[in-house]
């Protein structure tokens, strides 16, 4: 079956069964290895990508639902010259340890971040809830309420 | 007397009483049991689908789905969200597509999503949730007809008898009696006039 999409911001087109996860298709046949592979089962979050602007774990998404949409991967989040938001903030904060499970956290943040600029605590606790076996969780905390500060300052400089 | 004969006389005694109770039939006030009937009405028969977990599952009476056959609190802390549909980034839709999905053991249907808390059916009885069901207040403001409407022919409501398999590849239950008895005794009992037995 052939399947249209935007990916990044790139045209594409595959021809595969229609029920195959969509985290396939990124990983083996698009060969975008940002989005990774976790449990299969959409209960880790490592997955995570954008579909429309909505967060969706990947390896529960079947690739014909893509078929016109717009699929956003951490390769398209930003660039090394204009870092997103959330990537800044990751990077100031040192988040990281083994790095497995970010790409799908700082998804799932900035999908959060165009909801809910200016995330609580408690907007944080409901909203994010991937594993991180490292148990980054403090570090991404203060990371995502950095996030929405850069957000913030550089709305202020735009307006 | 011989201690031998003594047990022999009292085993005796013993299993005679015994007997005797068996045999007596033990008076109450309560009527006889009907159940047999009552699992045929069209009532019963709707309401042992829409007690059944594959419903309330997705109707609770707090802000949290439950899942799987025990139907414990949904995974991952997930949340009701104002418009039932989850939060901003945790929405039903970000694992939960319009089909099951087979690899992941995900269930899936068109407008998955939980019933406003104006249904919650959790922790009711099949009384009260008939009444809730018919009450224009909580039901959203449906008619008879458009309420058998979505008992019948809502695909999120007949997905529960295609409920596809858990993330152990285990299949899930079904609701206790076929699709299609189902659709027929919900359409007798509305064209009877949608009556609700004093329980
Ligand atoms: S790999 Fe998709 S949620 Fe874990
Ligand atoms: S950083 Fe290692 S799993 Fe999250």
């Amino acid at each position: 079956m052939k399947i249209a999409f935007n990916i990044n911001g790139q045209p594409q087109e595959v021809d595969v069964d229609g029920n195959t996860p969509l985290l396939w298709v990124v990983r083996d046949m698009l060969n975008l290895k940002g989005t990774k592979f976790g449990c299969g089962k959409a209960a880790c979050g490592a997955c995570t990508l954008h579909v429309d602007g909505e967060a969706i774990r990947s390896c529960s998404y079947a690739v014909k639902f893509a078929e016109g949409k717009n699929i956003t991967t951490i390769e398209g989040l930003g660039t090394a010259e204009k870092l997103h938001p959330v990537q800044q903030a990751w990077m100031e904060e040192v988040v990281p340890q083994c790095g497995y499970c970010q790409p799908g956290f700082m998804m799932a943040t900035a999908a959060l971040l165009e909801k809910v600029p200016n995330p609580t605590d408690e907007d944080i606790d409901n909203n994010i809830v991937n594993v991180c076996r490292c148990a980054t969780y403090y570090r991404m905390r203060k990371a995502i309420h950095r996030a929405a500060e850069i957000n913030r300052s550089a709305n202020s400089i735009t307006q | 007397m011989n201690v031998k004969l003594l047990y022999l006389l009292l085993t005796a005694l013993f299993v005679g009483i015994c007997w005797v109770f068996a045999n007596t039939e033990i008076k109450t006030d309560s009527p006889p049991l009907v159940q047999r009937e009552m699992e045929d009405t069209p009532f019963d028969k709707m309401m042992a689908v829409l007690t059944h977990k594959r419903c309330i599952n997705c109707h609770p009476s707090d802000n949290y789905p439950r899942q799987g056959e025990d139907s414990h609190v949904h995974n991952f802390g997930v949340r009701r969200g104002e418009d039932n549909h989850g939060v901003a980034a945790l929405r039903c839709e970000s694992c939960h597509q319009h089909e099951n999905n087979n690899f992941s053991g995900v269930p899936g249907a068109p407008e998955w999503s939980l019933a406003p808390k104006s249904m919650a059916w959790q922790g009711l009885t099949r009384v009260e949730i008939a009444k809730s069901m018919l009450n224009p207040e909580n039901n959203g403001g449906r008619t008879l007809e458009e309420t058998v409407h979505h008992l019948t022919e809502h695909e999120l409501v007949l997905w529960a008898w295609e409920p596809g398999i858990d993330a152990n590849g285990n299949p899930r239950e079904k609701p206790p009696v076929p699709k299609d008895e189902y659709i027929k005794a919900v359409k007798a009992w509305a064209a009877a006039g949608a009556k609700i037995p004093n329980e």
